[in-house]
């Protein structure tokens, strides 16, 4: 017998027409006067002999890769990495930027452990562009993907020789609660960093597939994200890619150095990207003659720190509250 | 363009749901997406209607709920209404805004069949 109308036949129910009449909302009547009970929504079918049922499920999209991201972010902290989501448009002169930072940093702490993950769709131009500064670094070609995800960071940061270069580095730091990746043991006692505060114990450059739209939502277990912006680009892409400027901490206006021949007007750039991120901070510079990076450098060595604009804001409006009030006092 | 990849994550999801509570069909899937959330939903629609022949979603329906944006806003002190990231407070015009509402970009429920 069917369970879900009780006929004799082992009918299928897909085959029911749609156009019969209903005389509640719990039966159905099909074009030979039989009764359907339970056949169609779960809410008005009987439990357990429905032919639908609702499953709750409650789950974010994107958890999945967060969880992984979460892990990613433990593992970083845990060994006082700070790891940097570098984001932008194809052709903002991020490589660029990059191995210009690379040789830099170089120079500032010769010894301090660096290394760099690069996406891409296609190629390992890039990759090779930092291995020629002499850091090490993995291509991760995404093929058709438009971003990099937080479980392709976990296998790239694994074969990179980042944590073993802390390590000798004389790095020492704790084992974190959970476990983190499989093939990530340590035998000897550390102890390890905590993040945010002071110089880190290595950096770890993520460059991002050349992108403003996707890499906004994938979260890879970054301190931050840093969007790069260039001058030849026009001063409203916060406004026309909002999601992205909102996700990031940093944004680098790139190739300053060629503004006296463009329209560019930055005070307009500033504010619009202000508006979308009223948190975001903002360093100017050029890659080709190195204005600004020490700025960046110092904000890098300095282990990212939040940006004070809000705690500013707040002083501010503090103090006309209070001055406000004070008249008040006296009538 | 993420979108695809969003809709092969719900097809997970889905699959996921489906190796704990067996079931053979999905008849509707039920969304979030609020405004705020970076998804463009008519692109996640396509996304998902691409990947369903062959699968547990194959002939689903899909409904996508699209909460309204909300936010913070520092100077009024309140919480007001946001219909994109870079727009102003409608209160007071300025742009200190902490997005508080309509980021959610989950899967609700489903409604399945057995046989």
């Amino acid at each position: 017998m069917c369970v879900v109308c009780g006929c004799g036949t082992g009918h299928s129910h897909e085959q029911h027409p749609n156009n019969e009449s209903t005389t509640d909302s719990d039966v159905r009547v099909d074009a030979t006067g039989d009764l359907h009970y339970g056949a169609g929504e779960a809410r008005v079918s009987v439990p357990g002999l429905s032919q639908a049922r609702t499953i709750r499920i409650e789950q974010d999209v994107l958890g999945e890769n967060d969880r992984h991201a979460a892990r990613n972010r433990e593992n970083f902290i845990a060994h006082g990495v700070l790891a940097l989501n570098l984001v932008s448009s194809p052709g903002s002169g991020k490589t660029t930027l990059l191995c210009a930072t690379l040789l830099a940093l170089r120079e500032r702490r010769a010894g301090l452990p660096i290394a760099v993950i690069e996406g891409d769709q296609q190629t390992r131009n890039d990759a090779e562009r930092i291995r020629a500064t002499g850091v090490p670094a993995i291509q991760i070609n995404t093929g058709k993907g438009c971003h990099l995800d937080a479980r392709m960071i976990t296998e790239a940061y694994a074969r990179l020789p980042l944590h073993d270069a802390l390590h000798a580095a004389g790095h020492e730091h704790h084992h974190p609660k959970a476990p983190l990746l499989s093939n990530h043991h340590h035998h000897a006692a550390h102890d390890h960093h905590a993040q945010g505060a002071g110089e880190p114990a290595g950096i770890l450059f993520i460059e991002n597939v050349g992108n403003l739209v996707c890499p906004a939502l994938w979260d890879l277990g970054e301190a931050g994200k840093v969007a790069i912006l260039s001058v030849t680009e026009g001063e409203d892409k916060p406004l026309k890619y909002p999601d992205m400027f909102a996700a990031a901490k940093l944004m680098i206006l790139n190739k300053i150095d060629l503004l006296p021949h463009l329209d560019f007007d930055v005070q307009r750039c500033l504010d619009y990207a202000h508006q979308v991120n009223p948190q975001l901070q903002i360093i100017q510079l050029s890659a080709r003659d190195g204005t600004g990076l020490d700025a960046w450098l110092d904000w890098l060595l300095a282990g990212a720190p939040e940006s004070d604009r809000k705690a500013a804001r707040i002083a501010a409006l503090e103090a006309e509250l209070a001055a406000l009030k004070a008249p008040a006092k006296e009538a | 363009m993420h979108e695809l990849s969003l809709a092969g994550g719900i097809l997970s999801a889905v699959e996921a749901a489906a190796a704990a509570d067996p079931f053979v069909r999905v008849s509707r899937l039920r969304l979030e997406a609020g405004k705020l959330a970076g998804v463009e939903v008519h692109a996640l629609r396509f996304a998902l209607e691409a990947l369903a022949p062959g699968t547990l979603l194959a002939g689903a329906q899909i409904d996508i709920e699209e909460p309204h944006g909300q936010a913070w806003c520092l100077d009024c002190a309140a919480t007001v209404p946001l219909v994109e990231r870079g727009a102003p407070c409608p209160t007071c015009g300025g742009f200190w805004l902490q997005p508080t509402g309509g980021t959610e970009l989950r899967i609700l429920d489903l409604q399945v069949e057995d046989h």
